[in-house]
């Protein structure tokens, strides 16, 4: 009799995976009923970088597309944010669609003066996009210009949720912010690993992975690579503009200096992608940890933190081209993201 | 048979180097036609330009009786035109079975559950079934080769383009590699084949297309494209 065969992609290791995230997702959703108020803002920053993170890497990783201008978006998105509430009037909860948008928008002259460049000179051309944006941003007197502003009181306090958080958690109302900010960057990191690993299970996500390993051959089964760099391109441009909106939401001020960090929104960001692992969902996620336990135990050493993280990731560049979680999983064979189709026969 | 690729006076160059030179012939469908030629005689290249990834600087090339000259590779793939690499290059970390997923539902058009099936049945034909989940990156060489062999066939081309294919393998392995081409070609599929290991080209095809210096200097039966004086002299560089 003829052997036939079933397709799965779950493993025992990915359920139990999938078991604590959820218990993980619903300590998260907890947190701030038990947490101080400095965890919830570390919290916070790591999400976001997080997510900053899965994005890059999702260009990166899988596109191809190495960009050193992602800063443009963070920085564009989070000045609509600022510029709708100040001019507009429009709430900053709402807001971060508008920043997502206004990101995505921007990306699409972005691309087709980024996608004549290759390698190198698609990164330098994507950096130089970043700059243009910076300082015509600062050229906007309405949101003060080259020095910047703060979002306005009644912006603040107009926030949806936030009333209701301060009534329900007896505090402050800038503690209540946090939180609500908090709980908007816990669904966003959410929805795009969610998104994400939803994506590279479809059979167009699988194409992105082809083209990562061999862009030649790809083309050549029928895989259409142009269509696939512009899907990505927007597709992280829109989740890079509304993390941007959500970090300036919480922080409370914004400058073009700030926001169109080619370190914080960049550099780090790649730190993050290449030391945990490039072309994984895990890599990203182990990065974050890593990167975060790095900036709190370095904080009081200065430039020496910044010449440490560089060394390191320059190590494992070298000795580890897949990252903490290619050494783990190397070893391990563990997918806590499984995405590979496996064959199975049954006779 | 009426053809099912036709080039007509097709010429490419890169600079002053002429590559492909007012090159004409007809593959009828079914047909298995083998490639032949010194290092350097364009025959990598005359690939390309049925493929796709070069643009002719004149001449037609027609596939399926459409004029496909201009047409990109990926409306080459979907309308059946299948090519191996000379350089084995598999998707290294897919597994065997995702590298032909990705041909599949993207050469053909088709979702994933309606390819699997399929996928399973081409790597038992071409003998990777025990290796389908590894991923691709870890083959052997003979494998790799199949591996090139599967993709291109998990489009389902009716015409597939082999290049040298047999190149680099070991008597044994070379064999076993010819017997499952040999297969496929009683199947139906139409297979144009650039190949220096020539027993196991004339083992398979029913026409031999000599290139020299971008030119078709020599096509028609193995045997007698073998015996020409022309072909043993700028081919195989015997003295007659």
């Amino acid at each position: 009799m003829a052997a036939h065969y079933t397709v799965t992609t779950r493993t025992t290791a990915s359920q139990i995976a999938a078991a604590a995230a959820l218990v993980l997702l619903a300590v998260a959703v907890a947190v701030p009923f038990i947490a101080s108020r400095s965890l919830i803002q570390d919290l916070f920053f790591i999400l976001t970088m997080l997510t900053l993170a899965q994005f890059w890497n999702l260009l990166a990783g899988y596109g191809g597309l190495v960009s050193v201008g992602q800063q443009a978006f963070v920085g564009f998105g989070a000045y609509m944010l600022f510029g709708g509430a100040i001019l507009w009037g429009v709430n900053p909860v709402a807001g971060l669609l508008l920043a997502g948008v206004a990101a995505l928008v921007l990306a699409i002259p972005t691309a087709f003066f980024a996608f004549r460049l290759q390698g190198a000179y698609f990164a330098i051309g994507t950096w130089v996009v970043a700059e243009v944006v910076r300082l015509s941003v600062a050229q906007w007197k309405a949101v003060g210009g080259g020095t910047g502003t703060s979002l306005p009181r009644d912006a603040r306090d107009a926030m949806w949720g936030a009333g209701w958080i301060e009534g329900a958690f007896d505090v402050r109302a800038s503690e209540a912010r946090d939180i609500l900010t908090y709980w908007l960057a816990l669904a966003l990191a959410v929805a795009t690993i969610g998104g994400i690993y939803w994506f590279l299970r479809t059979k167009r996500g699988l194409a992105l992975a082809a083209l990562r390993d061999n862009v030649g051959a790809a083309r050549s089964v029928g895989v259409d690579s142009e269509r696939m760099k512009w899907v990505v391109f927007l597709v992280a441009a829109f989740g890079t503009g509304i993390a941007g909106g959500l970090i300036f939401l919480q922080n409370g001020r914004i400058s073009p200096d700030s926001a169109f960090s080619v370190i914080d929104w960049t550099a780090f960001v790649i730190f993050i992608v290449v030391i945990g692992g490039i072309g994984t969902i895990e890599g990203p996620i182990l990065g974050v940890l890593v990167f975060f336990a790095l900036q709190t135990l370095l904080a009081d050493y200065g430039a020496w933190y910044l010449m440490v993280l560089g060394a390191l990731g320059i190590a494992v560049m070298l000795f580890a081209p897949g990252g903490l979680w290619g050494l783990l999983s190397g070893r391990t064979g563990v997918q806590l993201f499984p995405i590979q189709r496996r064959l199975n026969r049954h006779d | 048979m009426s053809p099912i690729l036709s080039l007509h006076d097709v010429s490419k160059s890169f600079g002053a180097l002429t590559v492909t030179d007012g090159v004409t012939f007809d593959v009828p469908e079914g047909q298995a036609l083998g490639i032949i030629g010194p290092n350097g005689a364009g025959k990598s290249t005359l690939f390309n330009l049925i493929t796709g990834g070069l643009s002719p600087d004149a001449g037609r090339i027609e596939y399926d009786g459409r004029d496909v000259t201009r047409v990109p590779p990926m409306q080459r793939c979907l309308s059946g035109i299948g090519r191996s690499f000379q350089i084995p290059q598999p998707f290294d970390r897919l597994t065997v079975f995702e590298n032909l997923l990705v041909a599949a539902t993207h050469g053909r058009g088709l979702p994933e559950r309606a390819v699997e099936a399929d996928c399973a049945e081409v790597l038992e034909r071409t003998e990777l079934i025990h290796v389908a989940n590894r991923p691709a990156g870890g083959l052997t060489l003979l494998q790799r080769k199949r591996l090139e062999l599967a993709r291109a066939m998990a489009t389902r081309p009716k015409l597939l383009l082999l290049d040298e294919i047999a190149g680099g393998l070991t008597e044994g392995e070379c064999v076993a590699l010819v017997d499952t081409i040999r297969r496929v070609h009683a199947e139906g599929v139409t297979i144009v084949w650039i190949e220096h290991v020539l027993h196991a080209l004339n083992s398979v095809v029913e026409r031999l297309l000599v290139l020299d210096f971008g030119r078709v200097i020599g096509i028609g039966e193995p045997a007698e494209i073998m015996a020409s004086k022309e072909v043993r002299e700028i081919y195989l560089g015997i003295e007659v």
